[in-house]
């Protein structure tokens, strides 16, 4: 669109004060400036430290390991950040994954297979976020306290399924979705992280559904008035959190390949955390899918580097804690820094 | 209506003592407005000065000097004839100046006696709150305003009237000499108002100064001593009330020649597009029945809360009304949510851009393509160049100032801003385009351009409804004008020959009675 250079644009404007110019400046130095970027020389910072750290880092097979550390966050990272950009949030998502790989471990008891399987996972998934989506645009509850409640009574349900067993008999095949391989060291799950990045990406930044997101979660009142089916959207974003969730536990079940009711237990802050590390603004109207794409690896890659170097876990919060404040912070302070411009 | 004031004696007594409180040259202006241009004001002790304006005439703004929200940029305050400076909230209500809201600024959720007493509670040697002390003074204070409210009462769980109750027991704890009253009647019922007025009378005869602003002629001969005027932020008279009837405030309220810096128009009216029959809402409104027709500019005159925006709402479709029925080129309409409203054709530019007009943080062109998003995307995906096409369109018919299409609305002027929330309705291309107070808040240069755009818009057959508080806009615009009143139609009347002063009596209701 903006074939125009900056000087062709300052030689056109005494005569004709009414073209305005399509953008302001180019993408590629919109890019330069933007968080994405900042976070990427984080993310390659942590690589390099990783590499000169363990001498074991850099194998492919290591690497490969590593990502399972994030992919099935992610993959609820990704519909969340459009929750949160939406100006809602969605802190049952764990809970989710924990009913749905109950209720898939009961089915696999009772002989089913693994398309069956799969589908009770979906399906749970998706009326999960539909009940939560329900309660909070048919009832106009806000969506922390609605999920906070959730959180409870999904988790609640699985562990009075469940009590203090584990389900462990999944059929044959289904163990695929967490532990197969695509090809050569990529695994299946990292396919599918990479699928669904690029889908969320779409879908946020080259549709109109994506835009109206935006909209919302930057005035809903005024989205309202420009015709825009407020709440519809948003339920359509609590169903797409509650069927990736869905996902996210049919990989996970199948990878650890047994069900217990505390399953993926605190999830959902380090999935919040992921979202906004990646730049989303948690009070909405602003982020983007690379962002939060970025801040998985940064986490995935911090968490396998500090487990190579047999850190221990509390130290790693407290590191993960540390950066996502000092990585909100730092844009603020260089705000303040800088030079006012008039 | 004068005959209802009660008599007093001895005025000539009052007449002669200094004003409590005096602003002389007083102006202030706002980016793009001049707010108040060297008015004057006195209030005098054990007096009732009635501020009378129209909407717009500056008398938000100088009671928010006169309570030290807003600082004057000329002008003198005098106390008791020394000059003074209000540059907080906190040092206006030192000097004894306190003012009752619309809508009352007290805490929901703490006491009544805790309201009354916030900021300087009666303390115990320790330091602590005395609250034993702060209630039985608090019990006290009420019972000087004549309210039987007990102190430990939640204020939440108090009546509109109550609070205002609440209120001036607030400012007689802070001992204030100045009680500046915000239309205080507007919320409250025939009885409430009553007992309102006898809290005046108190306030009166305890000597206290009282400003008194309402746009209710019979409550103002009622109550008030004396009166002042303010007319587009500049003083028009002052006096007592004894020497003025209702035609002279009338007069003065709006006495100013429609000058010719609305376009002219030709008056090409075609068919009737829209037709509103018995709309009726629960509460803010009922029974309004209108057409509509090509090529017209309907406005819609009346004091702020008289319902215009709430029926307007609810054309569009953001609140549902509970009875009545649209037609659209006679076809009768059924318009649940703005999304239908707009594909009728119907789009509503509202009053307050900020909250439901612009979307700030967002660009430009995706604010205008916002409501068109179906019509540049192609199967769900946006098209940009379609949109940037479509938004410079509509930005460059609008002469739109800004530097670059994709540069955020909210960096624009408001004027600028109200352009953009134009462009928008205008790219959906719609058949009726209802503007609320659509140059509210926006310089003069903007002001003229809206008012010319709209006068374009007509001349190209689409039917406008235009919601106004000030006259001379009513007036220049208009092929014909509804004036609402309390929520109903209090009239109708076509452009020719129609004086500001049938607006402002129909809209106040003067000369019902009668």
């Amino acid at each position: 669109m903006s074939r125009e250079t900056p000087e062709s644009r300052l030689e056109s404007r005494p005569d004709s004060r009414r073209a305005i110019p399509d953008r302001l400046s180019t993408p590629g130095a919109r890019l330069l400036r933007s968080w994405e970027a900042l976070l990427l020389a984080v993310a390659v910072a942590i690589f390099v430290a990783n590499c000169f750290a363990s001498p074991y880092f850099l194998d492919p097979w290591n690497l490969s390991d590593a990502t399972f550390n994030f992919t099935e966050k992610a993959m609820i990272a990704f519909p969340m950040a459009l929750l949160i950009i939406a100006g809602e949030i969605d802190l049952s998502v764990a809970a989710i994954i924990a009913l749905a790989s109950t209720i898939m471990g009961m089915a696999a008891e009772a002989g089913f297979g693994t398309p069956a399987l799969v589908l009770v996972g979906l399906g749970v998934g998706l009326v999960c976020g539909a009940v939560n989506g329900t309660l909070v645009t048919r009832f106009g509850l806000p969506s922390i306290v609605v999920t906070i409640g959730t959180m409870s009574l999904f988790r609640g349900i699985a562990y009075i399924i469940l009590g203090d067993q584990a389900y462990t008999s999944y059929p044959p095949g289904f163990d695929y979705f967490g532990q197969g391989y695509v090809f050569w060291v990529i695994s299946f799950e990292f396919v599918l992280f990479a699928a669904l990045a690029v889908l969320f990406g779409v879908l946020l930044r080259r549709t109109s559904f994506g835009r109206m997101v935006y909209a919302v979660g930057n005035n809903p009142m005024a989205a309202r008035f420009s015709g825009l089916r407020v709440g519809r959207i948003r339920f359509l974003l609590f169903l797409m959190t509650g069927l990736l969730s869905g996902v996210a536990a049919i990989c996970l079940t199948s990878r650890l390949g047994s069900t217990r009711p505390s399953i993926a237990l605190g999830w959902e802050l380090e999935i919040v955390t992921m979202v906004v590390l990646g730049g989303v603004s948690i009070l909405g109207g602003a982020g983007t899918i690379a962002g939060v794409v970025i801040a998985a690896f940064v986490l995935g890659m911090v968490t396998f580097g500090f487990g190579l170097l047999n850190v221990p876990g509390i130290v790693m919060s407290i590191f993960i804690g540390l950066l996502l404040i000092a990585v909100i912070a730092l844009p603020r302070l260089a705000a303040r820094l800088a030079p006012r411009r008039a | 209506m004068l005959s209802s004031r009660p008599e007093r004696d001895g005025p000539t007594a009052l007449v002669d003592a200094p004003p409590v409180l005096a602003l002389e040259g007083i102006a202030k202006s706002f980016p793009g407005v001049k707010a108040l241009d060297g008015v004057a004001l006195a209030l005098y002790p054990g007096e009732v000065t009635a501020l009378v304006g129209e909407n717009g005439a500056g008398k938000s703004t100088i009671v928010k000097i006169l309570t030290g929200i807003h600082q004057p940029d000329a002008g003198r305050i005098l106390l008791e004839g020394a000059e003074t400076a209000f540059p907080t909230a906190e040092a206006a209500a030192a000097a004894g100046v306190t003012a009752i809201h619309q809508e009352t600024v007290l805490f929901d959720d703490l006491s009544v006696a805790e309201n009354i007493f916030l900021g300087h509670a009666p303390r115990t040697r320790w330091g602590l709150i005395d609250w034993r002390r702060m209630n039985a003074e608090a019990r006290e204070m009420l019972a000087r305003v004549g309210a039987t409210i007990a102190p430990e009462t939640r204020l939440r769980d108090l009546g509109i009237a109550s609070k205002h109750l609440v209120a001036v027991a607030r400012a007689l704890s802070i001992e204030a000499r100045v009680v500046i009253m915000d239309e205080p009647t507007a919320a409250l019922s025939h009885k409430e108002i009553e007992e309102l007025y006898e809290l005046v009378e108190r306030l009166r005869a305890e000597g206290k100064a009282i400003l008194f602003i309402s746009h209710k002629f019979d409550e103002i001969f009622r109550i008030a001593d004396r009166y002042t005027v303010f007319r587009d932020g500049a003083l028009v008279g002052a006096g007592h009330m004894a020497d003025v009837t209702e035609d002279d405030l009338v007069r003065m309220m709006v006495g100013r020649s429609i000058e010719a810096i609305f376009p002219v128009r030709a008056h090409n009216v075609g068919d009737e597009v829209l037709r509103v029959v018995g709309y009726s809402h629960p509460t803010e409104f009922a029974d309004i029945n209108f057409t509509l027709r090509k090529g017209e500019i309907l406005g819609f005159y009346g004091l702020v809360g008289a319902g215009r925006s709430e029926f307007m709402q609810a054309l569009f479709g953001v609140t549902e009304p509970a009875k009545g029925a649209v037609r659209i080129d006679g076809k009768v309409a059924v318009i649940r949510d703005p999304a239908q409203a707009i594909a009728k054709g119907i789009v509503y530019v509202p009053e307050d851009r900020g909250a439901q007009g612009a979307i700030r943080a967002m660009p430009i062109f995706q604010n205008i393509t916002l409501p068109s998003l179906a019509r540049t995307s192609k199967d769900g995906f946006l098209r940009l160049a379609e949109e940037f096409a479509l938004a410079r369109r509509y930005a460059t018919r609008l002469d739109l100032r800004a530097a670059a299409l994709d540069q955020e609305l909210g960096q624009l002027s408001g004027g600028n801003q109200q352009k953009v929330v134009i462009a928008k309705w205008l790219a959906t291309r719609p058949r009726v385009i209802i503007l609320d107070e659509p140059t509210k808040g926006i310089d003069i240069g903007s002001k003229a351009a809206v008012h010319e755009f709209m006068a374009e818009l007509a001349a190209e057959g689409l039917a406008v409804i235009m919601v106004s508080s000030e006259i001379p806009e009513i007036l220049g615009m208009s092929d014909r004008v509804i004036v609402m009143r309390e929520g109903r139609i209090a009239g109708e009347y076509e452009r020719a020959g129609l004086t500001p002063e049938t607006l402002v009596r129909a809209a106040a209701g003067i000369g019902e009675a009668a």
